[in-house]
């Protein structure tokens, strides 16, 4: 039983309105992941390559074809089992970070307890995934006091509170300088080898050799499944 | 996530630290709230005040006292004189046949009024006041009291005479410190003489007892060219016997003025004891004080279109935090539930600071009325806390629900991609 797993996935945008020209931004994806893995999925901008995220990432249902995740139909959910599956099973990290603004790194990384079903000593968990990331000396700095690289870590820390099934990361190095992005990059590394399944949306082929394996989307189709031979340890070559 | 009071905690805690996050905006939207929940306050407590001080003003003139007015009018309803037109269904003589023991056995004196306005006149000295002819039975029935001089007897009621009895207000004015007794005054070009100052007693279910002045009955009739009676007043000898003696009144009326219908619903005059008057006064002051209360609260209405305003903006505002909250698992009723908790914790705190505005400034009100020298009682009821608290909680509700739906509609990926 796979962690995810996709058949024929089709999304068609545009179908319920009948003025709307309909795109068709993904047709007949199949793939699925194991738990363990680090897989990057990677195209050109416009390849749908963010919609596939959305509806792996449940933020988005499929107009065709079947997802499961942990063995649940997620095409038969409601919105609101759908935001608990989204508690449960997913961390989400960002290309901005999207932290709150003038509040603290502990609080920031807390936020997803808060819709959280799982039972946990919030500042104890938050402290945890922080020394995790490196960041325990930061705990009570506000968001906007704190680097970029230090920014996208909160962000992976808040990832990890709920002990989700999967790390989703869409492109984490964006909006980052080399250097931090190598951190950021490093970290997910750190993490999937302690066990966590991590699957990065991304259109550098620099990110996605971080990972165990590329999914190469285009234009709404998947082209490739590869597993990566030489896996980056850098961004850049030096 | 917990209990529903854990859920709540957390909730409000949210609420606060967004609220903290914008001081200023956050106590200007909540002023609109504590204005208009101040008014009310302020409005019913100090109405209240003023309820019970006419009340009891009306209760020192005696419980046992009936009033007879000409027209005919409904019960509980003002009297048909008070709309502002004059009735003149009653005469010297009807007053002159309530006396008669034989016809109202329980009456224990009658006071008749024909009233008018007028200058009296002393020397260079003018002054404006209320020209009241009464009959004789003035002071015992309204209780009168004599600083000085006489009250004029029957035979100069009966004979026109030219006498007067000064309130104390216009004595002041006219005579200041010296002896009015008698001098002569001029009213409308004709001469009284001064017999009489009343004691200073002030104004008494809203009737000024010194600013008038007091003329034989017929004597005013004459000078003020009428000859109906305005105000008929009778002193019942006990409280029991009240029910008795406005029976009595009424046969004793309808006999002189040919009316056969027992029912009432014929009468050209109105018979009410003195607690009636109070219900009426209490029904009128009561619908003075909703009416300007619901006035005030048209305010809190005002003041919840400006919260609605600030939390829409505010969903604006915050479009990729509520993207970002949804993403990591808040599902669309618990962002609806964070939005409201915020409408509601802006109006609430803002009712309870209103309330504490409301009830200080009730209380220096009812502070400089006391010193003022009025009996008066500061209230505040319960019951317009509770409301406050009920009202101000539902504009918070009302106000905050579309903001909070609007909120908990947005779609996540579209949020966290918003500018």
């Amino acid at each position: 039983m796979s962690l995810i797993d996709i058949k024929n996935l089709g999304k068609i945008y545009g179908i319920d309105d009948e003025d709307d020209v309909e795109t068709e931004a993904l047709k007949n994806i199949s793939f699925s992941i194991e738990k363990g893995e680090f897989v990057t999925i990677m195209g050109p901008s416009g390849s749908g390559k963010s919609t596939l995220m959305h509806i792996v990432g449940l933020l988005d249902k499929p107009t065709s074809g079947q997802y499961l995740l942990n063995n649940v139909d997620i095409t038969t959910l409601s919105d609101k089992e759908l935001a608990r599956m989204r508690s449960a099973e997913i961390g989400f990290v960002f290309q901005a970070f999207n932290l709150l603004a003038r509040t603290s790194v502990l609080e920031n990384t807390k936020l997803p307890l808060l819709y959280s079903k799982k039972k946990f000593d919030h500042d104890r968990q938050a402290k945890k995934v922080l020394k995790s990331v490196g960041l325990s000396h930061r705990l009570d700095h506000l968001t906007n006091q704190i680097s970029g690289g230090e920014k996208q870590r909160v962000a992976i820390a808040r990832a990890l509170i709920n002990k989700p099934s999967i790390i989703l990361a869409d492109e984490p190095t964006g909006n980052l300088d080399t250097k931090s992005g190598d951190q950021v990059m490093g970290l997910l590394k750190d993490l999937n080898r302690e066990g966590h399944t991590v699957v990065v949306v991304t259109h550098e082929q620099e990110v996605a050799e971080f990972a165990k394996r590329i999914i190469f989307v285009r234009d709404g189709e998947l082209v490739s499944d590869k597993i990566v031979k030489n896996r980056r340890t850098k961004l850049l070559n030096k | 996530m917990g209990s529903f009071f854990e859920i709540l905690r957390q909730h409000i805690r949210t609420a606060i630290k967004s609220l903290l996050s914008n001081k200023g905006r956050s106590f200007l939207t909540m002023l609109g709230i504590v204005i208009g929940v101040a008014a009310v306050i302020m409005i019913v407590s100090v109405g209240a005040g003023a309820q019970s001080l006419i009340l009891n003003q009306v209760k020192t003139l005696g419980s046992n006292l009936i009033g007879v007015l000409p027209g005919h009018s409904e019960e509980d309803s003002p009297f048909s004189a008070a709309a502002g037109f004059s009735v003149t269904t009653l005469t010297y003589e009807d007053a002159k046949a309530l006396t008669n023991k034989r016809n109202v056995p329980n009456l224990v004196d009658v006071v008749a009024y024909s009233k008018g306005a007028g200058s009296v006149v002393w020397g260079a000295n003018s002054y404006d006041t209320q020209i009241n002819g009464a009959t004789t039975g003035y002071m015992i029935v309204e209780g009168g009291e004599l600083a000085g001089g006489r009250f004029f007897t029957d035979d100069e009621e009966r004979n026109f005479a030219r006498v007067i009895v000064l309130g104390y207000s216009v004595k002041k004015e006219l005579f200041g410190e010296s002896d009015a007794n008698g001098t002569k005054v001029r009213i409308k070009n004709q001469s009284f003489e001064v017999i009489g100052v009343m004691k200073e007693r002030g104004v008494v279910a809203l009737q000024d007892y010194d600013d008038q002045v007091l003329l034989p009955i017929k004597s005013a009739q004459k000078l003020l060219g009428v000859n109906h009676i305005g105000l008929l007043r009778a002193k019942v000898d006990s409280e029991e016997n009240i029910k008795r003696a406005i029976a009595d009144v009424e046969t004793t009326l309808r006999e002189r003025h040919d009316i056969q219908d027992p029912s009432g619903r014929s009468d050209d005059f109105t018979v009410r004891s003195a607690a009636e008057a109070l219900e009426i006064i209490t029904v009128i002051t009561d619908s003075l004080r909703f009416f300007l209360a619901a006035m005030a609260a048209l305010s809190l209405v005002v003041g919840g279109i400006g919260i609605m305003n600030i939390m829409l903006i505010t969903v604006t505002e915050r479009t990729r935090e509520i993207g970002l909250r949804k993403a990591v698992g808040a599902p669309s009723s618990t962002v609806m539930e964070e939005f409201l908790t915020e409408s509601v914790t802006i109006t609430l705190l803002g009712g309870l600071i209103g309330i504490i505005l409301g009830i200080i400034a009730s209380l220096l009100v009812a502070m400089v009325i006391q010193f003022l020298g009025y009996d008066w009682s500061f209230v505040v009821s319960f019951f317009s806390i509770v409301l406050a608290v009920v009202v101000s909680t539902a504009i918070g509700l009302v106000f905050g629900l579309y903001p909070a739906y609007k909120a908990s509609r947005l779609n996540p990926i579209e949020a966290l991609r918003y500018e």
